[in-house]
C-alpha cells in the first residue's frame, strides 16, 4: 500500500515573529450529511467517534488536536479523527445510520487543514475574508464557511489566538502562500488591539 | 455591499458570500403551456424600482437557497425567509408596508 501524504506534507512557516502557520498533516476527515443532525443515532455515533457533541449551528468542538466536529450546514458536519481511525469511523457511522437518509464519506485526502496561530492571526485572516474576526464577532468555538483569498474555506477559532482553516486539497498551496503573504513582516495593521 | 442574514444557517453574510438567483416566486410554465406563457416564464421579469423579492444562495457558506426582500433603490434588506414558499410570509409583507407605505405590492 502506498504511503499517504497530506497536501503540503506538514509545511510550516513563521511569516513574522509570533505568527505561526502550518499545514496540519494527515488528519482523518469525514463529511457527514443527514436530514436530521439531532437524531439520537447520529448524536451518539458522532460523540463516540469524535469525543464531542454535535456542534450547534456555526460552531465547532474539539477533543484534542485532531478529534472534533465542525458544523458546515443544516444537514452537514465535518468530523475529525486521527488519520488511522478514519476507515473504522466511517464504518461505525454507516452502521449507526443504516436505513436512514445519510452520507458518510472519507474526505481526508480531498482536503487540507491549515493552522494559523499568534496575536496577529485574526488580522492576517481579516485581510482576505468578509467576516468580523474580533473576539465579539468571532468568539472561540465559532465556525464559518466563507471565502478567503478567492478560495472557498472553512474557518474556526480554536483559541483566542488559534485558528484552523480547511480548503480543497488542490488549493492548499495557494492558501498557505496567501496567508504567508498576508502575515509577512511589515504588513501589520494592528486592527485587533495588537 | 449588501449585508444579508441567511435564514438557513443564521450567518450575517456579505454579498460576496452569496450567489444571486434572480426574481423570486416565478410561476413555472413547462411543456404543454402556450408560447406566450413559456416565453414570459423564461424572459419577462418585473425589474422594479423599489421593493423586490429575490432568490439567493449562500454559495460560500452553508450552500442553501433562500428568499430575500429588498429595495433595489436603497439596497435596504427588509428580511429573508425560507426557499420553500411560493409567496413572501405575512411578517415580511408587513415590514415592507411599514417601511414603504405607498408600496403597491
Ligand atoms: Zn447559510
Amino acid at each position: 500500500m502506498s504511503d499517504a501524504v497530506s497536501a503540503l506534507d506538514g509545511r510550516a512557516a513563521e511569516p513574522r515573529p509570533g505568527l505561526r502557520l502550518a499545514e496540519c498533516g494527515l488528519r482523518g476527515q469525514i463529511t457527514l450529511r443527514a436530514g436530521d443532525l439531532a437524531s439520537s443515532a447520529l448524536v451518539g455515533a458522532v460523540e463516540a467517534i469524535t469525543g464531542v457533541a454535535v456542534p450547534e449551528a456555526l460552531s465547532a468542538g474539539f477533543a484534542g488536536d485532531d478529534r472534533g466536529a465542525v458544523w458546515m450546514a443544516p444537514d452537514e458536519l465535518l468530523l475529525f479523527v486521527p488519520h488511522a481511525e478514519v476507515a473504522g469511523a466511517v464504518e461505525m457511522l454507516e452502521g449507526a445510520l443504516a436505513g436512514t437518509h445519510h452520507m458518510a464519506l472519507d474526505v481526508s485526502h480531498a482536503r487540507a487543514v491549515l493552522r494559523l496561530e499568534g496575536a496577529d492571526a485574526a488580522e492576517t485572516l481579516a485581510k482576505g475574508a468578509p467576516l468580523d474576526f474580533s473576539e465579539a464577532g468571532f468568539p472561540v468555538g465559532r465556525a464559518r464557511r466563507t471565502h478567503l483569498g478567492g478560495l472557498a474555506v472553512g474557518i474556526w477559532r480554536r483559541g483566542p489566538e488559534e485558528w484552523e482553516l480547511v480548503c480543497f486539497r488542490s488549493f492548499a498551496h495557494h492558501l498557505f502562500a496567501w496567508l504567508e503573504t498576508s502575515g509577512v513582516e511589515g504588513a501589520e495593521v494592528g486592527r485587533f488591539g495588537v | 455591499m449588501l449585508l444579508i442574514t441567511c435564514p438557513n444557517c443564521g450567518a450575517d453574510c456579505a454579498e460576496t458570500e452569496l450567489a444571486p438567483g434572480g426574481e423570486a416566486h416565478l410561476e413555472r410554465f413547462g411543456p404543454g403551456s402556450t408560447d406566450e406563457d413559456f416565453a414570459g416564464y423564461l424572459f419577462t421579469r418585473k425589474n422594479p424600482k423599489g421593493v423586490h423579492f429575490e432568490r439567493w444562495r449562500h454559495a460560500f457558506g452553508c450552500g442553501k437557497w433562500f428568499h430575500a426582500a429588498r429595495c433595489t433603490v436603497t439596497l435596504e434588506v427588509f428580511g429573508t425567509y425560507p426557499a420553500q414558499v411560493t409567496e413572501p410570509p405575512a411578517e415580511i409583507v408587513e415590514r415592507i408596508r411599514a417601511r414603504r407605505p405607498n408600496w403597491e405590492g
